[in-house]
């Protein structure tokens, strides 16, 4: 069991979401950057669907009430056991009583905690991922337990991290396929596009980024279809809304351009102010 | 009627087939027996099969490796002529009390289209409703059929906080809040029955193709029902539908 000192800024339990629920309007949801979630898990040898915590921000403090092996991989935010830095990306072994905090934050926006054998909250709907109104809560909260299993220590902590690609936190590049509604726009607006350098509004969440630039926009709206995570969509007042993992299932906005899977990764990691550019690539 | 529908990619895991652009029953029709067919012949290769007004979304368990060969694999289902017992749909008669207690902008519907409150009623639970599709919120049923005389604009403030079971007019549409949300439609009513609840095996009771039909309750009825809700010892009344 893990028990929850300081919830922090947004910190939800995590898997691969729910699939097959759509037709009756339940959202996806699931890890946001399913890279670094991949990582965290494959660190510790679990199943990739196992379920992990998405911190955002840190500010998070948790103390383990049992023995475990525990990897964060994603954003850096100077993690320490007991006040000492550990390493991310990498095996830890923790103790019963040992507590998990967060300092400065180096790179990223969100962080993924993995726990030997994953995190063991209620499946509902064929998945733990946190979402109001499916689960009890949408956030973890303070005094809150975690499931988790005991672990007894048979391996240490390892001394060397992972390496990882440090462009893969810094790349502006947002890559997309062609949305449905692509070919409606025309010449200029399919320039701005894949032209304009977009920055992050204060906006963006687990559902949706809005951006700050506008495109002028003279599509009417669609008869209502569905959307998916990584649709971008453009309103009438031609903003630019990516949708993310806790999306809708329908929508009714004009559907520009999708991104690739890693993309929504790669833009779940990036936050209010920070910018990207939208690069198309084919089927 | 041999209806005309165009395949498009949706990012690389998931194909948009779409029919004319227009909201009708024929449309919703052929979309669902398309789905129908899918479902029997390719269960292990998608997670999901979305219903639009005009359009059907398959998604994909994985990324498919050649678009037009899939394609031609889902235009061959389209026309493939096989016999599938089709999934039963239902009436569905929904409790809905319109005291002013819950609905909030009865009154204002009524002064401004000139239809007394209980035409107003009259009007709403009168008809039979069509369920297109579920999404906006789960268990949210996209309902055709709404009377004319009731088509009433969107709120230009959106409530913050909708109550759930709220019946409610948005433009030319109607239909229940599953859930405690903001929203911008007009309150004409509440029903005490759950149009989602994860704790049932079958979350949502309805589904595309399905019928609503509203029957107006008093205060007292809505009470009881709601107490029956929660002994769940209340069963929605609904015949199956023939077609």
């Amino acid at each position: 069991m893990i028990k929850v000192l300081k919830a922090g800024f947004y910190a939800s339990i995590q898997d691969k979401g729910r699939q097959g629920f759509a037709s009756i309007g339940v959202p996806v949801s699931g890890v946001m950057d399913e890279y670094s979630a991949n990582l965290a898990n494959s660190i510790l040898n679990n199943s990739l669907e196992f379920a992990v915590l998405e911190i955002t921000f840190g500010g998070t403090q948790l103390q383990f009430l049992t023995d475990t092996f525990i990897c964060i991989s994603g954003g850096d935010f100077s993690p320490k056991i007991n006040q000492k830095s550990i390493l991310i990306n990498a095996r830890i072994s923790v103790s019963k009583n040992d507590v998990l905090s967060f300092g400065k934050i180096n790179f990223g926006v969100r962080c993924y905690l993995a726990v030997k054998e994953g995190f063991q909250s209620k499946k509902i709907l064929q998945s733990r991922s946190f979402y109001q109104n499916i689960t009890d809560d949408f956030i973890i909260k303070k005094n809150e337990i975690l499931p988790v299993k005991k672990i007894k220590a048979q391996l240490k902590s390892t001394n060397t991290s992972v390496g990882i690609l440090k462009s893969y936190f810094k790349t502006e590049e947002i890559k997309c396929f062609k949305g449905p509604e692509y070919d409606l726009l025309n010449d200029d607006q399919k320039k701005q596009l894949t032209n304009l350098l977009f920055t992050i509004s204060n906006d963006n969440n687990r559902m949706g980024y809005r951006l700050n630039e506008t495109i002028k926009n003279n599509l009417p709206s669609i008869l209502t279809s569905a959307v998916l995570p990584g649709t971008v969509q453009l309103t009438p007042s031609g903003k630019i809304i990516v949708l993310m993992k806790d999306c809708q299932v329908t929508g009714g906005y004009p559907r520009v351009l999708q991104l690739t899977e890693n993309s929504i990764g790669i833009l779940s990691q990036k936050t209010t102010h920070n910018s990207l550019k939208f690069t198309l690539i084919s089927i | 009627m041999v209806n005309k529908i165009t395949y498009k990619p949706f990012g690389n895991k998931a194909i948009l087939v779409e029919w004319n652009a227009i909201i009708s029953e024929d449309i919703l029709n052929d979309i669902l027996k398309f789905k129908h067919k899918i479902a029997h012949q390719k269960k292990e290769f998608y997670t999901d099969l979305v219903v639009g007004y005009h359009s059907l979304t398959i998604k994909y368990k994985e990324e498919f490796s050649n678009f037009l060969e899939e394609v031609n694999f889902l235009k061959s289902i389209y026309i493939s002529d096989v016999k599938i017992k089709k999934a039963s749909n239902y009436l569905w008669e929904i409790p809905v009390c319109y005291n002013v207690k819950f609905g909030a902008d009865l009154e204002e519907i009524s002064a401004k289209t000139k239809l007394t409150t209980s035409e107003i009623i009259q009007l709403h639970s009168s008809k039979i409703y069509t369920v297109f599709f579920i999404g906006f919120l789960p268990g949210f049923l996209y309902l055709g059929g709404l009377n004319k005389q009731l088509f009433f604009d969107r709120k230009p403030n959106p409530r913050l906080k909708v109550d759930k079971g709220a019946v409610a007019i948005g433009g030319e549409q109607t239909g229940v809040y599953p859930l405690n949300s903001p929203g911008g439609w007009n309150i004409i009513g509440k029903t005490p029955v759950n149009f989602f609840d994860v704790e049932n095996d079958n979350p949502c009771f309805a589904k595309a193709g399905d019928k609503i039909k509203f029957v107006s309750i008093s205060l007292d009825e809505f009470y009881e029902i709601e107490k029956e809700i929660t002994e769940n010892s209340y069963k929605i009344s609904k015949t199956l539908l023939n077609d």
